[in-house]
């Protein structure tokens, strides 16, 4: 049990320090990313900031051997019984829906889950009332799986 | 430190950033088996509903090791690390988030690195879709009366 608590810390702690030093936790640096219009129009939508693309495909660089390489058949985690992967492939509304709300609040303010959690401790007020927000609608969807019914 | 650090291209940064995003979702794999999708793990950490014995342990040690180095390290490399927003944009971002993250099952970790890194077209539909409503969000809020940008 404490092992597991420990990799899991561990795992955690470097994937803040990865999105500390990617820019991710920077939400002035995502939404430039998010900023297309500046790659068509920079003097009027302001510079597009291509790097945070990097952040993707260097960590896709690693998942997809990751995900190719570890979990096989007859293998198991070091600490664990067995992988617990997803396993749905239906492409239904409450995932679309879901990812497009996603998108809305992120193109807002940011922040996504990760960088938001990692900025927690030092990212002020404005860091809190998103974190305070996004687990009171993380709760709220819990309660009301309505759009989970179809799926 | 910080210094040496910022001699780097950001295209440079980002990508060893995001090396080690990808190799703590290896590790996570590795050793608990699972996929470290930040969304689902919060979700479920705080979750009221019942879940087994050590089920949740696991959850919060990672969080607290992302908000514990997440501060280490944006201290150490004085990273700007406030959104900048007024409140009532930042309620709804995060409500926005938190909803979507949940009925979708996953955000950038969950979707982008990890499902993607599957080979997943769940989600590869669910990333394209929320960069896509990014995108779009960041485009009208340039032509809408909201002074931020």
């Amino acid at each position: 049990m404490l092992k597991k608590l420990t990799f899991s810390l561990l795992s955690g702690a470097v994937f803040a320090l990865g999105l500390v030093l990617s820019g991710m936790t920077q939400p002035a640096k995502v939404l430039g990313f998010l900023n297309i219009g500046g790659i068509v129009a920079p003097e009027r939508f302001g510079a597009w900031d291509a790097s945070l693309a990097f952040v993707m495909g260097g960590a896709l660089c690693v998942t997809l051997l990751a995900f190719a390489i570890t979990p096989r058949a007859g293998r198991k985690p070091w600490l664990a019984e067995r992988f617990e992967l997803p396993t749905r492939q239906d492409i239904d509304r409450p995932l679309l829906l879901g990812a497009a709300l996603f998108g809305i609040g992120w193109g807002l303010v940011g922040y996504c889950p990760g960088p938001a959690l990692a900025s927690l401790l030092t990212g002020g007020l404005d860091t809190l009332i998103f974190v305070a927000a996004l687990a009171g609608g993380m709760w709220a969807a819990k309660q009301f799986p309505i759009l989970k019914s179809t799926g | 430190m910080d210094t040496l650090w910022n001699t780097l291209h950001p295209f440079v940064q980002a990508s060893i950033g995001g090396l080690l995003i990808g190799l703590a979702s290896w590790l996570m794999l590795a050793s608990l088996g699972r996929v470290a999708g930040i969304s689902g793990i919060a979700a479920s950490a705080i979750s009221p509903a019942a879940q087994a014995p050590g089920e949740r342990g696991w959850r919060w040690a990672f969080l607290l090791g992302l908000a514990v180095m997440g501060a280490l390290a944006s201290t150490l490399l004085h990273t700007p690390a406030s959104a900048q927003r007024p409140w009532p944009l930042l309620l709804a971002a995060g409500l926005l988030v938190g909803l979507g993250t949940v009925w979708g099952s996953g955000c950038t970790s969950g979707h982008g690195v990890c499902g993607m890194g599957r080979r997943s077209a769940r989600s590869l539909v669910a990333t394209l879709v929320f960069m896509g409503t990014g995108f779009a969000t960041v485009l009208i809020a340039h032509y809408a009366v909201f002074s931020w940008t």
